[in-house]
């Protein structure tokens, strides 16, 4: 008769009866993430970058509209990264922003970093906006830039344009790119490039100094 | 985009600096702003209640009322506010939607109002969010369905010219429909009962007879019940016949259940006409009259509540199965236990196993008729098991039937969510259009974009000037994205094409002139010049592009090439719809084109821009 009950048992909505015993372990969720940050004052942001008080104010409400809590954890900004780029996969090169934004690497971009950040991209000088760029290159903050983060890097600029291009993106595409890239920067032929390197041969190419102009009237 | 994501776009732009020191290729020059950004507060006034917003707030969707230039119509002068005479309530959701880039649905508002607005506003309801989307479509379709219903109470007043045959179905149908329809409903109901009555009537004994011996009514009142049940077989075969003529599909009312019943209510009558008087089939005709009962199922026709009950039986048909086989196994158990029991016993009833079924069943059901009782002290101790278990075997069923109601009506409920689901998938669907809206909104505005290089037009006459602020600078990432690493964007279907196109072949080193690239052709990715004709499209156009071609060299060759090229295209435009819409199905034809193209040169001598002829030959083989 057991044996039957439990047969019909199956049919009926009786299981949930078989899982009182199990312990919840639901309460974890209580700990919520409280965690709040709120930005040091309009003045001595003022002082430390170069944007004005409207600037200031109009980046905070968009900051704060995003991320509500002040804090921009890596999911949330890969996910704001990614909407600009519908056609390819901006995570990998989100993380690298990320890293190169999370000047003291505590994992969330505080609204300072934030506006840190975008001071010195642009308002900075071209030195200024080199460093940045080399920094973000530069993943593990040694101060060289090897084949192997240069590559890491290309893949993931690669990575956002997605499966459909003209021409077809081959695999050995960033490679042959870090190759070039190598060539014009590393001077000395030793495999990595300093920072010294890196803005003497920037300098130099009228190209990169252009384009490094382009964004100054983004904000 | 996103409403909110539209505040980093300064970010984003910021950070394509990292891309910079990496490209090869110049940068294209960023979008001017037309005028500094306005960063002031603009005042709705809806109906009175004023409402205050940035204006960069409402340019996050520059396709609804607000986010665009119609809201200008709408600018009073004296006040300095924009005006709209419509429900502030309603408006509020319509503002936060701006704000927070999600549309809720208040629930206490009437869902034909909420969408009123919403069109009013410009806004597509399929954008509403998670949180409140199953309950607008459950509004939305709860008023269908009340619409659909007075529509059909208002088709009651039938339309002049109905059939004859017609008119009767619909009597039959619904009673209510007119005063014979009733009056043919209360008779036939009555002529059912009377005839009920009579089978019933006619077992019971009914007197006595001279030779002391006690006869049914049946057998004493021959010809009157005779009479009787032959008016009633009369008027129900009048009727049978009556509906076969009336119904609309004969066929499928032949069919159905109701129709079977009344054919086996008849049936008995004349076949027992036809055999009447044969002694040896006369076993037959009396079972015959035992389908005379099912008259009583005509009954169903009148009560809606006994059709409710043969559809909960029949749908719960395979659960109640499952329960009579696990009773059968029971009894089985039960019954053979009680004959080995009771074998022993002398005089025992429990002859066979079979003969003990009718004792375990009238145990289990807790009958106990006591014609069969153990003796034996193991009987009666497995009699008494056997009791007590048959308790549990009662309390069994009833649950299995009300879940089983209740799943039913769950699964009612299911089926509604799952046919929301499928609209649910219909508006994910939707929303990825619109987004990928966003990337072929891109490569419109390039070709748009080179098309305002080439053609040198002033600022005023800019092909692209549906496009927003917002977009030309998300548009101006993407191209710097494709300068850095020297690959365009394409739409899929034009990446098919040419991916059918390809076969093993080199690719052209990634050098930026043009003149390598010229080499290519015939391979893969072979361009083709196609203009679609359709400048002033909005930005979030249909979905499928098509690509575009470099122009990198200025000039007049290429001013004439577009012409010719254009005009050759909105010829192409017919024949392009099946092909664009067979790769939007995703299914790549078979059809590998293996013959290169070779290059059309134009009468300029651009030898990179082969024009429609062969173009039209890839169309006819991808629409196969």
């Amino acid at each position: 008769m057991l044996s039957l009950s439990l047969l019909l048992g199956v049919n009926t909505p009786l299981p949930h009866l078989f899982s009182l015993c199990k312990d919840d372990s639901s309460d974890s969720d209580l700990e919520l993430s409280t965690v709040r940050h709120q930005p040091e004052g309009l003045d001595q942001l003022q002082a430390q970058t170069k944007f004005t008080r409207k600037e200031l104010q109009s980046l905070y409400r968009g900051f704060k509209n995003e991320c509500p809590s002040g804090l921009v954890d890596e999911e949330t900004f890969k996910t704001i990264y990614s909407q600009f780029f519908p056609q390819g996969d901006a995570t990998t090169y989100a993380h690298f922003l990320f890293n190169a934004f999370d000047t003291d690497r505590n994992g969330s971009i505080r609204f300072e970093d934030f506006v840190i950040g975008l001071s010195v991209l642009l308002r900075g000088s071209i030195t200024e906006k080199l460093n940045w760029a080399f920094n973000l290159y530069d993943i593990n903050k040694d101060g060289y830039v090897t084949k192997e983060e240069m590559l890491a890097i290309m893949q993931s600029i690669y990575d956002m344009m997605g499966r459909y291009t003209y021409p077809c993106v081959r695999d050995e595409a960033p490679s042959e790119h870090v190759d070039k890239f190598f060539q014009k920067m590393d001077k000395n032929r030793d495999g990595v490039v300093t920072i010294e390197e890196f803005i003497e041969t920037c300098q130099k190419d009228e190209n990169i100094m252009n384009s490094m102009q382009l964004f100054e009237n983004v904000i | 985009m996103a409403a909110g994501v539209a505040a980093w776009l300064p970010f984003a732009r910021a950070a394509a600096i990292g891309w910079m020191p990496v490209a090869n290729l110049p940068m294209p020059v960023a979008p001017a702003e037309k005028s500094k950004r306005r960063e002031e507060l603009i005042i709705l006034n809806v109906s009175g209640r004023r409402f205050q917003t940035w204006r960069n707030t409402l340019d996050r969707y520059p396709d609804t009322l607000l986010g665009s230039s119609e809201k200008e119509f709408f600018y009073n002068e004296e006040t300095k506010e924009y005006f709209f005479d419509r429900d502030p309530d309603l408006f509020r959701s319509v503002l936060n939607f701006y704000r927070t880039g999600k549309l809720h649905y208040p629930r206490y508002e009437c869902i034909a109002s909420y969408d009123e607005e919403l069109a009013f506003f410009g806004i597509q309801p399929e954008i509403i969010g998670d949180c409140c989307y199953e309950e607008y479509k459950d509004r939305k379709r709860e008023n269908a369905e009340r619409l659909m219903d007075d529509q059909e109470d208002n088709k009651d007043n039938k339309p002049p010219n109905m059939t004859c045959r017609e008119t009767m179905w619909r009597a039959f149908e619904n009673p209510h429909t007119s005063t014979m329809a009733l009056v043919f409903y209360y008779v036939t109901g009555f002529f059912i009962a009377i005839s009920v009555i009579t089978n019933v009537v006619e077992t019971v004994p009914c007197g006595l007879v001279p030779n002391q011996k006690e006869v049914p009514c049946g057998v004493r009142y021959t010809v009157a019940f005779f009479c009787m049940d032959t008016a009633c077989v009369m008027i129900f075969t009048v009727e049978y016949l009556m509906r076969l003529f009336a119904a609309p599909s004969r066929y499928r009312f032949m069919r159905s259940v109701m129709s079977i019943i009344d054919v086996v209510a008849i049936l008995p009558y004349y076949i027992g006409l036809v055999m009447t008087d044969n002694e040896d089939v006369s076993g037959a005709f009396v079972t015959l009259r035992v389908f005379r009962v099912f008259r009583i199922f005509k009954f169903s026709r009148h009560s809606q509540g006994l059709r409710i009950l043969g559809y909960t039986l029949k749908s719960c048909a395979s659960e109640l199965g499952f329960l009579l086989f696990s009773l059968t196994m029971a009894i089985i158990i039960f019954a053979t236990v009680m004959f080995y029991a009771e074998k022993g016993s002398t005089s025992s009833k429990f002859t066979s196993i079979p003969a003990s079924f009718w004792y375990t069943i009238v145990t289990m059901t807790t009958l106990g008729y006591g014609d069969m009782v153990p003796k034996t002290i193991a009987g009666k101790i497995f009699g008494s098991i056997c009791s007590l278990s048959g308790v549990l075997v009662i309390a069994l069923p009833v649950p299995v039937i009300v879940s089983n109601f209740s799943r039913i009506y769950h699964q009612n409920q299911r089926a509604d969510k799952r046919r929301a689901q499928k609209m649910q998938k219909a508006r994910l669907a939707r929303i990825r259009i619109s987004r990928e809206g966003t990337s072929s909104a891109f490569l419109h505005s390039k070709r748009n974009g080179l098309f305002n290089e080439v053609l040198e037009l002033t600022e005023d006459q800019r092909l692209s000037k549906s496009t927003s602020l917002l977009e030309s600078q998300h548009h101006h990432l993407l191209h710097c994205l494709e300068k850095t690493t020297n690959h365009e964007f394409v739409d899929e279907q034009y990446y098919q094409q040419s991916y059918l196109e390809a076969g093993m072949q080199n690719y052209p080193s990634q050098s930026p002139s043009l003149s390598s690239r010229e080499g290519v052709t015939g391979t893969c990715c072979t361009r083709r010049s196609k203009k679609h004709h359709t400048p002033l499209q909005n930005a979030s156009g249909p979905a499928h592009m098509q690509p575009l071609t470099h122009t990198h060299q200025q000039g007049l060759q290429e001013l004439s090439t577009i012409h010719i090229s254009t005009s050759r295209s909105s010829l192409n435009m017919r024949v392009d719809e099946p092909g664009a819409l067979n790769c939007q199905s995703s299914q790549i034809t078979t059809a590998i084109i293996s013959i290169p193209t070779p290059p059309v040169t134009t009468p300029d001598g651009d030898a990179h821009l082969p024009v429609g002829p062969t173009y039209q030959n890839v169309v006819k083989v991808s629409a196969l």
